[in-house]
């Protein structure tokens, strides 16, 4: 078998669409393509002529399984055209509100997409026959998720809550304390899981990565901080766009984002983890340990351990913010901006998302830039492919077709973000 | 249950944003159940596994972008014994739907750094545009109970139980003070169809139509008691242009006060 082509026609157990094409000539990767087919939406174009108000309503669509942070990012660059920061109660709620977005996405990450892969079952459902409890366990942990952000949002998908300067309303110390035990049987719950998917099988391998994520002086990071890598980066947001590019590349309707003159990077769940390992609680600390990945890891598989250790973090999070909370007095503060310039850049479940607008002074958007997590790691996700299928060419067609997915499930890649899903195909000539 | 014998589900996705399709992965108490009752055939979102149509239903979210989908969905409702579309993008065109009011060409120089590698439609339009559509279910996201509901009546033929009058019955139902009455906040709930629960108003904000327009909606005197509270042309054109700026009475009221 000295040519061949591996084709993934709609790559499952992502979000969005996409496929993925691997072309082999006389037993070298000749290409690997990550297909992007998510139709474009348009997104920052029909932004422009729009209030500054509606950006983090607007922007929410371009995800549904991460809203959450599009209304971070968005409502945050408005604040800063404003040069205004919001702190108290509702700087804290906006975490506690990101800690249901950690969770939600998450569980539903470790569970119903990623560790199907480890034990060789095609989705959760099939996995639930012999692994009733964990799969049940998953979805209860999803569940509470959700749970936090229907009460601070007023729903999961789409939170109608947020709002440029805070929120509409703020939830009552009574109905967060009703979310406590639910939340503590959450913490509980992902130490298991931490414990459970240290325990899948892993094959040896790892990557030197370039991590990029937000690093803040004393907070594992959610929506503020500057943007650090593990090779030099050290800036404010304002400088984004001067060391990351994005690029247009052919095959994909998601732009590419890479570093200046520089290779791919890898944002996410490993680079939060291994810049800000030291900002973890004792509790994620101690099981990290445990699991066997304290401080580094740089195995895309072991991203499920790490997942599971941002779980049992945001529930931690989320349970000392109740514990402190006192109800501000207005839900929101009033933020007036005028003609400007905004940044903002919030770590999604994926990694960092980052929002630029200008506005005017009638605070309609005359400009808007949104570089989602999933386009900065697609260049890594098909270096991360093509050296593997360079070291297993021999593999079993069917074989190879799946381990490809696996890498590209590894990155819990959205790919509507993105495109602002996938395909695999292998072509061997 | 064998899974022979169970009706075949699938579901499909065009220009959306994957919410739709979240919330069936969102009923946590009802997925192991329904995975007893139906057979997920396709789900890409959700399992790898793939079983050949025709399927008994098909649930279909997203607008029509471009002419590979506009052929695609003419082989889905071919494969599929029931079609119901989820979500304002697939019901209205969603808010992608805002390029249908502008040049696309422009839009995609905005975007994209090389506008020849991208190949899609000037408009955004809803799935009933292109093949018969059974049933519509609205909101920008769908919600969970009207979707288990609407599941449960076609795999046991019946009509689904899904109202079509305004997001003011539920606010009623709830006890929520009119927010256009007692804090003088525009809302656009005496428009649009019921769904959600009413929970703008609920967090002291006007509804803003994820669900689209009711039954026989009456948006001209809606418009002129907004512009009573201070609303310009642009803020009416801006109000009905978001989530279902398609739908045909609100792209009709956006272009009277557009003039
Ligand atoms: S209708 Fe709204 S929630 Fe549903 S897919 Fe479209 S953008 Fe997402």
């Amino acid at each position: 078998m000295k040519n061949k082509t591996i084709n993934v026609d709609y790559l499952s157990r992502v979000e969005g669409e996409g496929a993925l094409r691997v072309d082999i000539q006389d037993n070298q990767v000749k290409d690997v393509k990550l297909n992007i087919f998510e139709p474009p939406r348009y997104f920052e174009a029909f932004l422009r002529g729009r209030d500054f108000r509606e950006a983090p309503d607007i922007t929410a669509r371009i995800c549904g399984i991460c809203p959450v942070a599009y209304q971070m990012s968005a409502s945050h660059a408005m604040e800063d055209i404003a040069g205004r920061k919001i702190g108290g109660p509702i700087r804290e709620l906006r975490r506690l509100l990101y800690c249901g977005e950690w969770i939600e996405s998450h569980a539903l990450h470790v569970f119903m997409l990623h560790a199907p892969d480890f034990l060789g079952y095609e989705d959760a459902l099939q996995m639930a026959a012999e692994y009733p409890d964990q799969v049940k366990m998953g979805l209860k942990l999803k569940k509470i998720g959700n749970a936090l952000m229907d009460l601070l949002g007023g729903r999961s998908v789409h939170p109608i809550s947020p709002r440029v300067g805070g929120f509409y309303k703020v939830p009552t110390r009574q109905e967060l304390d009703a979310m406590v035990d639910d939340l503590k049987w959450a913490k509980d719950a992902s130490l298991e899981t931490v414990k459970w998917v240290s325990t899948l099988p892993f094959p040896d391998f790892e990557i030197d990565y370039e991590f990029v994520a937000l690093r803040h002086p004393d907070e594992y990071p959610f929506n503020e901080g500057r943007i650090v890598s593990n090779k030099g980066v050290d800036i404010p947001l304002s400088e984004f766009e001067k060391v990351f590019e994005e690029e247009h590349v052919q095959h994909s309707t998601a732009l590419h984002a890479h570093r200046k003159n520089g290779g791919p990077y890898l944002v996410g769940p490993l680079a939060r983890y291994n810049l800000n390992y030291d900002r973890l609680t004792p509790t994620v600390q101690k099981a990290a340990e445990e699991a066997g990945i304290a401080e580094t890891c740089k195995s895309p598989h072991k991203s499920i351990i790490v997942r599971s250790l941002e779980l049992l973090y945001a529930c931690e999070e989320a349970l000392r913010i109740i514990d402190q909370y006192a109800k501000p007095e207005c839900p929101y503060e009033e933020v007036k901006p005028g003609a400007g310039r905004g940044y903002g850049c919030t770590e999604a479940p994926r990694g960092i998302l980052y929002h630029r607008y200008d506005i005017d002074d009638n605070g309609a958007i005359t400009d808007a830039k949104i570089v989602p997590p999933t386009s900065q790691n697609q260049e890594m996700i098909e270096s991360d492919l093509r050296s593997y299928v360079e070291n297993h060419l021999e593999m079993e067609e069917e074989e190879l077709q799946w381990k490809c997915e696996q890498i590209v499930r590894n990155y819990d890649p959205c790919i509507s973000c993105s495109t602002h899903f996938l395909k695999l195909d292998i072509n061997r000539k | 249950m064998d899974n022979n014998q169970k009706p075949k589900l699938a579901v499909w996705k065009f220009a959306s944003c994957d919410g739709c399709q979240l919330t069936l992965l969102n009923c946590e108490d009802e997925l192991l159940a329904i995975a007893d009752k139906i057979q997920i055939a396709y789900f890409p979102e959700a399992t790898r596994a793939v079983v050949e149509g025709p399927y008994d239903l098909s649930l279909v979210e997203g607008s029509i972008t471009t002419p590979e989908d506009k052929e695609r969905i003419q082989k889905i409702r071919e494969e599929s014994n029931f079609l119901i579309t989820i979500g304002a993008c697939a019901t209205s065109g969603g808010i992608q739907a805002l390029r249908n009011f502008k040049d696309v060409k422009e839009f995609t120089s905005i975007v994209y750094a090389s506008p020849e590698y991208i190949s899609t439609l000037d408009t955004s339009t809803p799935i009933a545009d292109h093949v018969e559509v059974d049933f519509e279910l609205r909101g920008c996201p769908i919600s969970k109970a009207q979707l288990l509901e609407v599941v449960n009546a076609f795999l046991f033929n019946r009509r689904p139980n899904i109202p079509s009058y305004s997001v003011c019955i539920e606010c009623k139902r709830r006890g929520t003070p009119c927010v256009m009455v007692s804090q003088g906040e525009p809302c656009l709930g005496p428009v649009t169809q019921a769904g959600c629960g009413a929970i703008c108003p609920f967090y002291n904000r006007g509804c803003y139509s994820c669900f689209g327009p009711k039954e026989t909606p009456n948006e001209r005197s809606l418009s002129r008691q907004f512009v009573k509270m201070g609303y310009t042309n642009e803020d009416l054109v801006r109000a009905y242009r978001m989530f279902n700026a398609q739908s045909d009475s609100f792209r009709k009221e956006s272009e009277y006060y557009e003039e």
